[in-house]
């Protein structure tokens, strides 16, 4: 199988000398999902933006057979939809169908086949009753969702969402997962809260000081990096429940 | 000061709009020159900014709180033909959604406020540099000059304003441009110390001189119109004057109608006022190309 | 909010609600423009502006009471000006200032009141608005909200450790809208990334503007006919 994303050696370093990735190598399969863990800084989010081309970094990545440079980056902005974590910034037009139609029209659609791709991804994510609404008075979950039909609307192969949980209380987080999970695409989700990660993911990366540390099944990952920051009963690591 | 619609009269207004229109999209287009499409979100968030930092309250003593304008501020940190067109879209909503200055009276105050308040905030900084006087003068003479063309519009347009009452108010408006003068220089620098990169020096190599007699003559330019419309008779003597040449100009068989029209005061009085705000903002306009052909040589 | 309501009203349904935005832009300038020329404002040219700009309120389905308040902002500065010219003996220019600022602000009202902003920009863009003025205006609006938000969540933050001697107050307000300065900077870096990643390849696509239909032109040779004529009869053209 042709992984969808391929990336090796990849390297990046700021303007002001950080070096944020350290010689990354990853891989992800069709149809598969997969959980980036990794404390604040280690470069998940670096790392992300390097496979739409909004940074550049030394290394090779490719998408969906296409390299990541100047001239294919038009195409792979069709192939893979990053949902960013700050919604505002995400949904930055009047109202939420022109905002789903931006997609479809920067493709090339005329204005009757962006309109109708935009409801249909409205359909998609539940949300077809709020196409008229401005979007900085939806809810957190409704404007995570209204961003993740931005980006169904251009037709994507791979999902990418930053942190996608950020400010979504617990019945946002379980209606966001149902949905994801109810989506073909191969995805890539960036998060801390690992119970989320678990419900839609199979495989993990751990990002580290940029680079990949570990790479496997989200259990043991989490086990072994203790990434559980909540309380738990049942005696794994964590914070302990207060008196 | 926003002016409303129902307070200038008639050649005031339909001048200071017909003016405007093609002064706007001059900006845009100088605009379009200087920043790519993909600045847009930049120009709207920066409106959104100076809107709401309009609203938050400077203690300035004696019970009263001073607030931001921003029209020195927005040319400094984005470039004067930006600051142009997001001062007139902060105006454009102002006028259109909060009801603060009218929509006929939009190119007046557009021309006031964007145009020669956001010219007059740039020039200081263009002229000294990234210094605290420089951001000083620019948020004074900003304020100053805009203050000024409002009201001379008004008092052309016939609104009275007894003489006691104008004395307060140029009062008032040399405390707000000092107002304005103190915020500008402590934002920008509290901008400069977050990021460097936020103000940049100055580009282009224009001399100082040129620089520097744009902006005397801004300031001139407001005060002398300023001055005008509160005399009218030194107004009336200057037009008598000139006026004859210009009716023997016009003669024809309309000429007695004519002769008429030219003798009306008000008419008089407006197309003398008219003359000076036109003057502004030639000299504005000038200036702007100028500095502009010395930026891109 | 004050916009939030104007906006609400917006997003109703009415016969002025269904009409093209710029046959309302065009019979709002021609209300304004008659109104503004108008020399002497005797109680029944008053009466007659007035009696327009409520049918506009009806016909647009917006409440009346709210709308007539909310246009009653520019009064303050009118009334000062209406002192000054009872204090120099021009009783008409005073009801003239008070009247004619308080009419064309109601006249406003129903545009705004009638029209979501989106809609109202695309048709002042058909009429002659530069697209650059328009999309500043479309993102400014978009996040005034947002960005208003910050603004006080940062004032009642500093109000909550308490006011302190007058000049650090000052530099605390001035150092609160240097930090929104650059957070708001750093927004629009992040929504410039979000429309990269949309394909967006250097110019703005707009969904296509609607078309303007027979209602509309009626609409428009109605309100204008109205005006005119209202205008023409009281009297001469020009506004000494």
């Amino acid at each position: 199988m042709e992984p969808l994303i391929e990336v090796r050696g990849l390297r990046f370093r700021y303007d002001d000398g950080t070096l944020a990735l350290d010689g990354v190598d990853f891989q992800l399969f069709p149809g598969e999902t997969v959980a980036l863990f990794g404390r604040n800084g280690s470069g998940k989010t670096t790392f992300v933006h390097h496979l739409n081309g909004l940074l550049a970094g030394e290394g090779f990545v490719s998408v969906c057979g296409l390299r990541v440079e100047r001239r294919n980056l038009l195409a792979i902005r069709r192939k893979i939809g990053l949902v960013f974590q700050d919604s505002d910034e995400q949904l930055f037009m009047p109202s939420v169908l022109e905002d789903v139609t931006f997609g479809p029209l920067n493709r090339g659609l005329d204005t009757t086949a962006a309109i109708e791709t935009a409801r249909h991804a409205l359909r998609d994510v539940g949300l077809e009753a709020l196409a008229g609404r401005a979007p900085y008075h939806l809810s957190a979950g409704e404007k995570k969702r209204v961003a993740l039909a931005g980006i169904l609307a251009m037709e994507p192969e791979i999902l990418v969402l930053d942190e996608p949980t950020t400010f979504l209380d617990p019945p946002a987080q379980r209606d966001l997962a149902a949905l994801l999970r109810r989506l073909p695409q191969a995805k890539l989700v960036v998060t801390h809260d690992a119970r989320f990660a678990r419900a839609l993911a199979r495989r993990a990366v751990f990002f580290e000081k940029g680079r990949i540390v570990a790479d496997g099944p989200v259990g043991e990952i989490v086990e072994r990096f203790q990434w559980v920051p909540g309380t738990t009963s049942g005696g794994e690591a964590g914070i302990q429940p207060a008196e | 000061m926003h002016i409303p619609d129902g307070f200038l009269s008639t050649p005031v207004w339909i001048s200071l709009d017909a003016v405007c229109v093609p002064a706007i999209g001059y900006a845009a287009r100088r605009a379009r020159q200087e920043l790519e499409e993909t600045r847009v979100p930049l120009l709207g968030v920066m409106g959104a900014f100076v809107f709401a930092a309009q609203m938050i309250n400077f203690p300035v003593g004696a019970g009263t709180s001073g607030h931001l304008v921003g029209g020195a501020l927005l040319a400094i940190a984005l470039g004067p033909a930006a600051g142009v067109v997001v001062m007139t879209a902060i105006l454009s909503i102002q006028a259109f959604v909060f009801q603060d200055g009218g929509v006929l009276a939009l190119g007046a105050n557009v021309l006031n406020m964007a145009f020669a308040g956001v010219v007059a905030g740039y020039l200081p900084y263009r002229l000294w540099g990234r210094r605290r006087l420089a951001f000083f003068a620019g948020g004074a003479s900003s304020v100053l000059v805009s203050a000024s063309l409002a009201l001379s519009e008004l008092l052309l347009s016939g609104v009275p304003m007894p003489r006691p009452v104008l004395a307060v108010t140029l009062g008032l408006f040399a405390v707000n441009a000092a107002i304005e003068g103190a915020i500008t220089a402590a934002v920008l620098e509290g901008i400069h110390g977050l990021d460097a990169g936020f103000v940049r020096h100055p580009e282009g190599t224009a001399p100082r001189t040129l620089a520097g007699v744009a902006m005397v003559s801004v300031v001139l330019a407001a005060v002398g119109v300023l001055v005008a419309s509160t005399h009218p008779d030194a107004i009336e003597k200057l037009v008598e004057r000139l006026g004859g040449p210009a009716r023997r100009l016009f003669a024809g068989p309309l000429a007695d109608y004519q002769a008429r029209f030219f003798a009306s005061p008000w008419l008089q009085k407006a197309a003398a006022g008219l003359a000076g705000l036109a003057l502004i903002c030639c000299v504005c306009l000038l200036i702007g190309r100028l500095i502009a052909r010395q930026r891109s040589a | 909010m004050h916009h939030v309501v104007i906006e609400s009203w917006s997003r109703g349904a009415s016969l002025l609600h269904a009409r093209d935005a710029r046959v309302k832009v065009i019979v709002l300038l021609a209300f304004l423009i008659a109104l503004a020329t108008t020399p002497r404002l005797t109680p029944a040219a008053c009466a007659c502006y007035a009696a327009l700009a409520i049918a506009g309120i009806l016909l647009g389905r917006l409440p009346l009471g709210p709308l007539l308040l909310r246009a009653a902002i520019v009064l303050p500065f009118s009334a000062t000006f209406a002192a000054f010219s009872l204090i120099v003996g021009d009783a008409p220019r005073a009801a003239g200032l008070l009247v004619k600022s308080y009419l064309s602000a109601a006249a406003v009202l129903v545009l705004v009141g009638t029209t979501p902003l989106a809609k109202l920009l695309r048709g002042l863009e058909s009429l002659g608005a530069p697209r650059l003025l328009t999309l500043v205006v479309q993102f400014l609006y978009r996040y005034l909200f947002v960005i208003s938000e910050q603004a006080q969540h940062m004032r009642l933050a500093a109000l909550c450790r308490g006011s302190g001697p007058r000049p650090l107050h000052f530099r605390a307000a001035a150092g609160a809208i240097a930090v929104l300065f650059a957070r708001s900077y750093q927004r629009a870096e992040g929504i410039h990334q979000a429309m990269l990643a949309r394909g967006f390849a250097g110019h703005t696509q707009l969904l296509s503007s609607t078309r303007i239909g027979l209602r509309d032109l009626l609409f428009l040779v109605a309100g204008l006919s109205l005006v005119l004529a209202l205008r023409a009869s009281l009297g001469v053209l020009w506004n000494p």
